[in-house]
Formats: C-alpha cells, structure tokens, sequence
C-alpha cells in the first residue's frame, strides 16, 4: 500500500546504482558487451587513424542540411534494427529450445526483457528513424525546398530520438531493461510489481526520443505548408509528401497524448501517486485507454509514408501517373481521421459492452476501405503499364501480396467475438508483424532501394539486392505462418516454455523463418558493402536513374548543399515529368547566392545533457538530476544568443558546381 | 530560422494578423469579465445548486478560451491563408474525440462484470 516505503539502498554520488547491477554474472550479456566494446574500439580506431574526427563533427553530427541528417536518421535505424533482430533470434531460439521440461536458454528474468526491448525498439528506434530518417531526406526534395523550416530543430531532433536509443541501450549492460512488454501496462510497470530501474529506463528513453520526434513532426508538418515552391499547390503535390504531411499531422497530435501518459505513469512511480494503480482511486485500465489513443495513429503514422513510398515506385517503374491522384489523397486523408476512431480494438477484451465493442469494431473494419481502394489504385497503376522489375517495384509487389492478407486477418480480429478467441495469441503476434513487415519494412526498404541513388549517386547492387528480396520474402511466411496456426489453436504470445510437445515443430519452422530473415539481413548488408565497393560502376551521374517523376530527380545525385540551384515552378503533378516532357533547360548561368542555416553544435550538445538527465532520473542521482537539467535549460537559452546562424553560398560556387553538373551530364550522354 | 526562399512565398497565405491596440482592450476586458463572474458566483453562492454554479463556471471557461485565440491569438478565418483555423478545428475534433471517447469507454469497463460487483447499471 505504502508506494515510496520500498526501502532501496541509495547513495548520494551514484543514487541506485551500484556494482552489483553489472550483470557480470549474466553471460549472454557480458559476451554482447566484449563484442560490442571491441566493436566500438575499432571504429574509434579507424575514425581516429584516418583523422575523421574532424570530418564527421563538422560536416555530419552538427549538420543542419535535412539530406544529412535523414541519412543519419537511417543509419540509427539500421543499428537499432540489428539490435532489435537480435532480440527475435533470441526469442526464437528460446521458444523452440523449451519444450518437454527443458526451461531452454533463458531465465524468466531475461527473456522478459527481451520480448520489451524488441517491441520498444522496433517501435520506436527502427521504424520510427526509418521513417523520420525518409521524410526528411525526400520530402524538402519534392516540394523544391532547399532545407525543412527548422534546420536546428531537426538536428535536435534527430539527437534527442538518438538519446532514447541510448539510453535502451545502456540498460542492457547498466542493470535492466522493462520487464513489462512494450507498452508497460500498469499495474505490472507500477512501482510495487516493477521495483527495479527498468520501467524507468523504458519511461526516459521513449520520453527523450518522443521530444525528439514530436518537434520534428511540427519541423516536417511546417516545411510541407510553408515551403513548397512556386505552383506546387497541395493537390499537386507528389504523394509520399501528402502521406508525410498526413503521418505529420498525427504525430503532432498524438505525441502529446504519450508523453501525458508516460508522465503520470512516471509520477506514480516516484511520487507515490496513483493515477493507475489498483487502490486508492487509481485505475490502471485508463493508462490502457490513453496509451491506445496514441498507439492506434502510431501504426498509420509508420505506416502512411510506406503507402507514399509505394505509391511513387509504382508510378515511376510502371511509366505512368499514378492512377486515381485524388482518391488516393483522400484515402491518405481519411486514414488520417478515422484512425483516431479505432483504439478500443487494441482492448475489446478488457470489460467494455456491446455498444462501445462494436462501435470501435465496426469503425476498424471501415478503415480497410481507404486502405484497399490504394491497393486498387497501385494495381491499376500497374495495369497496361511497362512495369520494370527493378528492386523498389519487387518489393512493392511483395507488399501488396504480403499487406492484403495481414489486412484481411486484421479484420478478422475486428470483430469482437473473435478478438475474444484471438486476444493476446500468437495470431495476433503474427497479424501485426505481418501488417508492419509487409507494410512498413517492406517500404523502408523499397525507399532504401529507390532512393539511395538519389542520396549518394550510385545505385545498389542488383544481385544481393535480389538474394535479400527472396530471403525476407519467403522468411516472412516461414516464420509467421506457424504462428497464425498456433494462435488459432490458442496459443497465447510471451509463453517462456511449453507443455505441449505437438507444438515444437510450429516453433522450428519458425525459427527456420527467423534464419531465413537473418540472412536476408546478412544479404542486405552485403548489398551495401559491395554497392560502396564498387560504386564507380554503379555511378549515376544523370541524377534521374530510374526515370523519376518528381522533383527530387531534377537536382543531380547526390544533391547539392543548396538542393536546388534555381527553385523550380510547378505546373502539373508529376512535376519533374512534366518539365521532361516540355523540354525544360537547366539554368547554366545567372546564378544568385544562396542564403543558407549555419551547421551549430547546440544539438547534440543539448541532446547529450539530456541523456545524462535521464540516466540519472533512471538511477535516482539526484545532483546528476538536477545539474543536467540546470545545464539543459541554460544551454537552450544560451542557444537563443547565437545570431551566428545562416550564411550566403556565393554565386561563384554556386556556378562551379552547377557547370560540373553540367560536364557529368554530358559525359552521361545528355543535353545539357 | 529564416525562410531560405526569398521572395517565394506561398500564393495563398496572407501574412499573419497583429492585433490593434483596441483588440487588446476588448480581449482584456472580456477576459477580466469572464473571470469575474465565476468568482462571483461560487463567492457570492447565489444559485443553490452546485451543477448549476459549476455549469456556468465551464460555459465561462469555454467563452474565456474562444476570447483568448480570438484576441490575444488572432485565430480567424483569414491568418496564414485559413491554415490556423483548420488546424484548431482538427485539433478540436481530436481532443473531442479522446476526451468523449475516454469518458464513453471507462464508464462501460464494467459491463461485463457478474452482476453482484456491479457498481454501475450494465451498459446500454
């Protein structure tokens, strides 16, 4: 009852954190460390030997240019995603090892963190920079902008989401991580069933990172308003930045809600109030409420841009507009509304009558209509077109097969009857890896693919490229179409062991699936390091390789600083394809200078304090605490006296590197 | 940070509105007047009722919001092109739709409790 009576040794220099959270005893995890220590030591070496020190600080970790910074932005996806995979081998083993009395590989203890940092991780360290990392690469590019509104901002913000990472990070060697799956339901995350400092490193990690994406939400949902260059009205513009704008919209309004709900859950954990525990008045069934009000945007937030994505690689390798501009727009639109309207499905089972269940049950069911008439619009889009099967358009094709039965089995489970059966399964597990696989992963890679030419000026190799398209592709239906049998059959998701010896060979095809998966990774990476390697045949230097259609094709790859020498004017959706079409000439001459922001190092330094700030909120250090949050506010006003913030590229550079273009489009064949 | 595009700004958005000095006035007023009477009323206790008093103290609040984003905000249909009424409907619609939604949702937690523990009449 008494909530802050737990009496936890604590001292004043180091607060809970003592020797003994070191988990030295633990050797899985003393392994990782050894691997990642030895990782991290080379790369300080190398960086160190080929004096990048330098380099990397001035012109990438304190860089304001939006390209930049969504490359770093994947970059801190790619990591994350490795750690988070990781996490999934490690379930998979565990699941198929413990049966007939064996307790497999994993204590409780571990295994339980395991399954929180995979959710948490994927969540909000992969697919989420995945995303934000995309957005804001691509978005500034089509709409003929030279950076986003905020460039501070979104360095920022990029370092705040990279401070969350951190922080998860840190726990796997510094005590624990949450042990409460990875939306930390109370009153398992409460202070009485959760004592230790996971839950609290679950807390700070999410509430830095969601600063993070919270301001870049408002950055991105300022630059598509603001910035759009002369003649891009909205209903010109390319669609992967009508979902971005959309996905912006719901991250402005519903980061708040998560933010409120972390808070209070914070509060009950260190001042002993009780908004949801189980007596005095609180009620742990509301923080469920609240976190599904965000949860539920959450998934069309990932999800939105991989829709925009598809939608330019299917109009760009099929050779045609995209069929049905507008009814996709309001497709996008109406996602964007209705999926405030669905929150309750995540809960069905959870006490509400018939009235409230079918309400929300029948709302998710009519949030597949606009979701199946884009399907229909990509399908018609290919229809008679010249489709070329490049690696974007393949993994296209692969989403459309993979997304529509992860739709169709999310319908089946908005029906509350059968979200009674299905609740908390192992079919739910698989239907919604399946919806995010097939819809988000699927998308960031096709991205990564269509766009990396764009980014860095050479494609990527087509062989492994394909190698990883099958792995993940069939991997995908190895691993989880045992799981939709086995949660059909009523196995539930978390289980450590099993009674049921039947069930083991589910789980082998399963861990096959996840070894599938593994080497479509292996493949991927393969794919980049043989893409770096030989990158001068992959050369690109017509900066439209695949015959784009909007305006991020127009400027040569990779871009210059400024973007765009000249802004361009817009006539017609498809605007890039349109200027084609009418014989557009480059401007070779009269260039003016260019007022550009100014690279500062206020982000990361800022980002950096606030990490430390939540290190110590997690450890109870309390001078640590309140130094880091004197230091944070201090910084941010010092910030506001740097007047030292933008400069002009002159004329003369500009020149310069416009007649390089110039030479490497003639070499490429082209009429300048 | 400044707009890097000189020169180019969107066809559509009008520059956004400052208020006259006698905007300010009337805003402060109202808003004075508007936090007056609720103190008046729960002070004062002139209606017995205490719904009724807590009624008018919201329908108060409410106005007191609307004079605020009109005169001290400058919310009308015209700022930045119709852009900042759009985003306060929208943002209306979502908190309704959380707040509503929230309240709707607790209340029937308990529907399908046995009926000895119902502290509540069952749901619809």
């Amino acid at each position: 009852m008494a909530i802050t009576g737990q009496e936890i040794e604590s001292s004043f220099l180091f607060g809970r954190l003592t020797l003994d959270k070191f988990p030295l005893d633990v050797p899985i995890v003393v392994g990782t460390f050894a691997v990642v220590a030895v990782g991290g030591a080379a790369l300080v070496a190398v960086v160190t030997y080929f004096r990048l020190w330098g380099y990397l600080w001035r012109d990438w970790l304190t860089s304001v240019d939006h390209k930049k910074i969504g490359i770093m932005y994947m970059i801190l996806g790619m990591v994350m995603f490795l750690r988070g995979f990781a996490d999934a081998i490690m379930m998979r083993l565990q699941q198929v090892w413990a049966f007939n009395g064996s307790e497999g590989y994993l204590n409780a203890h571990h295994y339980d963190q395991i399954f929180t940092a995979h959710g948490t991780i994927m969540i909000f360290f992969v697919a989420m920079p995945f995303i934000t990392g995309l957005m804001n690469f691509v978005v500034p590019l089509q709409i003929g902008a030279r950076d986003v509104s905020f460039p501070f901002l979104n360095n920022f913000s990029f370092w705040m989401t990279v401070g969350g990472a951190v922080l998860v990070m840190i726990s796997l060697f510094v005590g624990e991580f949450a042990m409460t799956g990875w939306l930390a339901f109370p009153p398992l995350s409460g202070i009485v069933a959760s004592p230790t400092e996971g839950v609290d490193y679950y807390i700070w990690g999410l509430q830095i990172a969601g600063v993070g994406t919270t301001l870049s939400g408002i950055n991105l949902l300022v630059t598509i308003l603001k910035m759009r260059c002369p003649g891009m009205t909205l209903m010109r513009m390319p669609v992967f930045t009508w979902t971005a704008l959309c996905t912006n919209v719901l991250i402005v309004a519903t980061f708040p809600v998560l933010t409120a709900t972390l808070v209070l859950l914070a509060l009950d954990r260190y001042l002993g109030m009780n908004f949801f525990t189980n007596d005095l008045g609180g009620n742990p069934m509301l923080y469920v409420n609240l976190i599904w009000i965000w949860g539920h945007p959450e998934v069309y937030i990932l999800v939105l841009p991989a829709f925009g994505i598809f939608s330019e690689v299917t109009a760009t390798f099929c050779g045609k507009r995209l069929f049905g501009y507008n009814s996709m727009v309001y497709a996008t639109i109406c996602i964007t509304i209705l999926s405030y309207l669905v929150w309750l499905h995540h809960f069905f089972t959870m006490g509400s009558g018939p009235s409230v269940n079918s309400f929300f049950g029948i709302a998710t069911m009519i949030i597949s209509i606009p979701t199946g008439a884009k399907v229909f619009n990509w399908l018609f889009t290919m229809y008679r077109g010249r489709i070329r099967f490049e690696l974007p358009m393949m993994w296209t094709v692969a989403f459309m097969l993979t997304f529509c039965i992860g739709g169709m089995t999310g319908v089946m489970l908005a029906v509350p009857p059968a979200d009674f059966v299905l609740h908390n399964s192992l079919f739910l597990v698989a239907h919604f890896h399946n919806v995010i696989i097939g819809g988000v992963v699927y998308g960031v890679f096709a991205g990564i693919n269509y766009w990396w030419p764009k980014a860095f000026g050479f494609r990527l190799n087509e062989f492994w490229g394909r190698v990883s398209f099958w792995c993940w592709v069939v991997g995908f239906w190895v691993a989880f179409m045992p799981l939709y049998i086995v949660g059909l059959m009523g196995v539930t998701r978390r289980l450590r062991t099993f009674d049921d010896p039947s069930l083991q060979v589910y789980f082998a095809i399963a861990a096959l699936g996840a070894l599938l998966i593994a080497a479509g990774i292996g493949a991927m990476l393969m794919q980049f390091y043989v893409s770096i390697r030989d990158r001068d045949q992959l050369r690109d230097t017509t900066g439209d390789i695949w015959g784009g259609r909007t305006l991020e094709w127009s400027t040569s790859s990779p871009p210059p600083d400024y973007n765009f020498a000249v802004t361009p004017v817009v006539y017609d959706v498809d605007a890039w394809q349109d200027m084609k079409e009418h014989g557009y000439q480059r401007p070779l001459s009269d260039f003016k200078p260019i007022h550009m922001p100014r690279n500062t190092g206020a982000g990361i330094i800022l980002a950096g304090i606030s990490t430390a700030l939540g290190f110590a909120l997690v450890w109870h250090i309390w001078w640590l605490a309140a130094v880091s949050f004197l230091a944070l506010i201090l910084g941010a006003i010092l910030h506001t006296f740097n007047y030292n913030r933008d400069f002009h590229i002159p004329a003369a550079t500009v020149t310069a590197t416009e007649d390089a273009r110039s030479r490497a489009l003639g070499q490429a064949g082209q009429t300048a | 940070m400044s707009d890097p595009h000189e020169g180019h700004h969107e066809t559509h958005a009008a520059p956004f509105p400052h208020g006259t000095k006698q905007d300010y006035v009337t805003g402060f007023i109202l808003a004075a007047v508007l936090t007056a009477i609720p103190f008046f009323l729960v002070m004062s206790g002139i209606f017995s009722s205490e719904r009724l008093t807590a009624f008018l103290v919201l329908i108060c609040a409410v106005a007191q919001i609307i004079v605020h984003m009109v005169y001290f905000l400058h919310m009308s249909p015209k700022a930045e092109g119709g852009w900042t009424l759009i985003s306060l409907v929208f943002t209306i619609i979502v908190l309704v739709i959380a707040v509503v939604g929230t309240v709707w949702v607790m209340y029937h937690m308990d529907a399908n409790m046995m009926p000895g523990m119902m502290t509540e009449p069952p749901a619809n």
